[in-house]
């Protein structure tokens, strides 16, 4: 199989990591050659982060580059407006259509673009969902990021089983009710 | 079948240790390469430590090396620097236990403030650098590393990136197989750096590095890849994969002994391509050589010594293909102090009273940047306090009394005493400022001597920062509260003003840090808000202004610091208990 390429950008601390996690168990768990390559360290502080993550028979590069995503998954607006780009043409955008102001916005040197998910949608496919209205609906805000893992996995090719599995394995113990709920949630969206 | 695992290159590198059977690890944490420790000190039987800083750790490392087993230390590119001294002369004495370095370099510059280049401090020191190009790779030459260390008689270093280092991939997991320890034997002419013995071991180190160079021609992880003969990679680490990912079908010299290089293996990969190019990040490391012995090959004027390469920068400059679609106009997410960070607080006051701050290594030097903008200056771990002491003998004591120096306490630990204790001994008038949130914060949340627990959670004897200081006979020693603005200016006015050295450790632990209850939070009462904007001069993520000029407090990120509403003169931003 050729090299399938999935990105996850977000604002730092919005538990990028732990979706790369699940991301990659599952690409393991399906016997594929998997490379995930993730920032650590000061971006983590509230920085625009970004996760890249490749399956296939064989992955070389462990990042995904400009015009080669498939699949991006975004958590804040914002941050799906500055790595579009990195989309293939007939890549997926899965964004959770949330808005968190960077400082130059909160500031005044900059302003935050409006009408972003909508104007992406001119020139990709955009599925978009109020994931942390979701997960508050829930009962714990934190599951968002799972909400809209359940968006994305409408769109890449594995079972529900399969997905299920791994976050069963990956998630803290006493969460895996509410993160596989969240999941549901985003799944039937 | 051998057990699989998708790991971390860092977490690689340390399964890679445990196997190899080694018993003591050394380190400070330093991103990207906190993590070979943070992973260690799980597996049983290896002792692994924080060390206060890099020097510390290495020769911790050489102690127990010189023991008789296996050792190693671990740091960022620059931490290289401050553990240098120890390198270049356990060069010359060697290893007997297995001893290896492993240094993190930061192409790119992630999380670091330079992009210095460790093949360079190998060359050298004259050590051997290994370059793995995965996970899979770090876990097997960090085990080769060991092997290396003990038949050659010399430390090795293993140098990794933050895409090696911060990239998962699949490795092969094996058992743990620990040599047995080796019997000490005295040998003041091997060990005893005195410059009669050190005269003979700079043979040695001559003679090793030419034996090791010969064999490296015939080492497994220096390999040609066979392809078409057009066009002929020499490269290492993580740009051999986007040598792999571009041209497929091309020649490549795959090299995983990055020092000393096989120059006879070189000299036959170039006499079987026709054109030769060199692919390597940061300095023209291999080109240099390669260019030395005559052979034609073209290098970095047709890449960059700056930041990371790419797959694309291949294509760009070899393919003259461009990215199809170009990147939006966005606006910047700079990182930030977290809500809830005691810096911002300090920060606060600081540019209140127009104050410039000489500043150090840590998330703190967030406070350069807009809306804080109050330090001035950041070079390297501890030279904050050292650099406004330079400042005061260079200017007079009048010059430095709208200055103070920032130093985190993990940082204070590191080296920042060191320089403390230049003040207290050369007469500073000058006020210090230790941001003591009791953790090392930016590289995740290590503990250090000064927090009262190890690596591997044990809790022990608090060093008290405080009684450093006094024993450093500084007079005036001052504890604030980070969250107490008002005393916290006053004590900062009192101190700058005085004529004598001082210092303000200034208390509160990292929002972030595990344990922490925030048993507050934050609610804006808008109808008493006046839209003066007072609350928003700090920064703080989760105080946000409406459309109608009116403040709002997100409730997912307040952390109930209170530090907003110490600010708010009308009353109109309230603590309340949750």
């Amino acid at each position: 199989m050729a090299t399938r390429n999935i990105m996850i950008v977000g604002v730092g601390g919005q538990g990028t990591l732990l979706t790369s996690r699940i991301l990659g168990g599952l690409m393991a768990d399906a016997g594929y050659d998997v490379k995930i390559s993730e920032v650590h360290g000061m971006a983590q502080r509230g920085g625009s982060v970004v996760t890249f993550v490749r399956y296939g028979d064989k992955v070389y590069e462990p990042i995904v580059e400009e015009g080669q995503a498939d699949v991006l998954i975004a958590f804040e607006r914002l941050e799906a407006m500055r790595y579009a780009h990195f989309l293939k043409e007939d890549g997926v955008l899965i964004a959770n259509d949330e808005r968190i102001d960077p400082m130059p916005v909160v500031t005044g040197q900059a302003v935050y673009p409006e009408g972003i998910l909508e104007d992406l949608s001119k020139d990709h496919t955009v599925y978009s969902i109020d994931a942390m209205d979701e997960a508050k609906k829930l009962g714990n805000q934190r599951v968002f990021n799972l909400v809209v893992l359940g968006m994305a996995a409408r769109h890449m090719d594995f079972s529900k089983e399969q997905w299920v599995s791994v976050i069963e394995k990956t998630v803290p113990p006493k969460t895996v009710d509410i993160n596989l709920k969240a999941f549901e949630t985003g799944y039937a969206a | 079948m051998a057990k699989k695992e998708i790991m971390l290159g860092n977490a690689a590198i340390a399964r890679g240790a445990w196997e190899a059977g080694v018993k003591v690890s050394a380190a400070y944490p330093g991103t990207p390469s906190t993590e070979i420790s943070e992973n260690l000190v799980k597996y049983p039987d290896v002792y692994a430590e924080w060390s206060p800083n890099e020097k510390v750790a290495a020769e911790v490392a050489i102690g127990a090396s010189m023991a008789g087993v296996r050792a190693m230390c671990s740091m960022k590119h620059v931490g290289l620097n401050v553990a240098s001294d120890p390198l270049y002369s356990v060069s010359y004495i060697g290893a007997k236990g297995g001893l290896v370095f492993c240094v993190a370099d930061d192409p790119g510059l992630y999380s670091s403030q330079n992009e210095q280049d460790t093949r360079l401090i190998g060359r050298s020191a004259h050590v051997p650098v290994l370059e793995p190009s995965d996970s899979a790779e770090a876990h097997d030459m960090t085990k080769l590393a060991f092997e290396l260390s003990e038949k050659y008689d010399t430390p090795v270093i293993l140098r990794t990136t933050t895409r090696i280092g911060h990239s998962q991939g699949t490795v092969e997991l094996s058992d743990r197989v620990c040599p047995d320890d080796i019997p000490y034997e005295r040998d003041v002419m091997k060990n005893v750096m005195m410059p009669g013995m050190a005269k003979g071991r700079h043979v040695y180190v001559e003679e090793r590095e030419k034996k090791m160079a010969e064999d490296a021609s015939s080492m497994a992880i220096n390999r040609i890849e066979p392809g078409d003969d057009e066009t002929g990679f020499i490269t290492s680490g993580v740009a051999y994969q986007y040598v792999k990912e571009v041209f497929p079908e091309a020649s490549v010299l795959k090299l995983g002994l990055v020092y000393p290089l096989p120059e006879k293996l070189i000299r036959e990969f170039a006499s079987k391509v026709k054109r030769l190019i060199i692919f390597e990040e940061l300095e023209p490391f291999i080109e240099t050589y390669v260019r030395s012995w005559g052979i034609e090959c073209e290098g970095k004027e047709l890449f960059t010594l700056q930041g990371e390469y790419s797959a694309n920068l291949l294509r760009e400059r070899l393919k003259s293909e461009q990215a199809k679609v170009s990147a939006k106009e966005v606006p910047n997410r700079p990182p930030i102090l977290c809500p809830g960070c005691p810096h911002r607080s300090t920060y606060y006051v600081l540019k209140k009273l127009g104050i410039h701050a000489s500043g150090d290594i840590g998330c703190y030097t967030l406070g350069a940047v807009a809306p804080l903008g109050v330090v001035d200056t950041t070079v390297c771990m501890g030279a904050s306090i050292s650099m406004l002491h330079g400042m005061e003998k260079a200017r007079g004591a009048e010059y430095i009394k709208k200055w103070v120096a920032v130093i985190g306490d993990s940082t204070f630990m590191h080296t920042g005493i060191n320089s403390l204790e230049d003040l207290a001994y050369n007469g500073s008038s000058a006020t210090v400022m230790i941001l003591d949130n009791s953790t090392t914060g930016m590289t995740g949340h290590q503990d250090h001597a000064a927090t009262g627990r190890t690596l591997d959670g044990r809790e022990v004897p608090a060093i008290s920062i405080y009684r450093i200081c006094k024993a450093m006979n500084i007079e005036h020693v001052v504890e604030v509260d980070a969250f107490d603005t008002a005393e916290l200016e006053r004590v900062v006015k009192e101190e700058t003003s005085r004529d004598a050295l001082s210092v303000i450790i200034v208390c509160a632990p990292c929002a972030l840090l595990k344990g922490q209850k925030f048993p507050y939070k934050v609610r804006a009462l808008p109808d008493k808000c006046k839209k003066c904007g007072m609350c928003l001069k700090p920064g703080c993520p989760a105080v946000k202004k409406k459309e109608d000029g009116t403040i709002e407090i997100d409730d997912t990120l307040c952390n109930g610091c209170g530090l907003c509403t110490q600010l708010c003169n009308f009353g109109a931003l309230e603590r309340y208990e949750i």
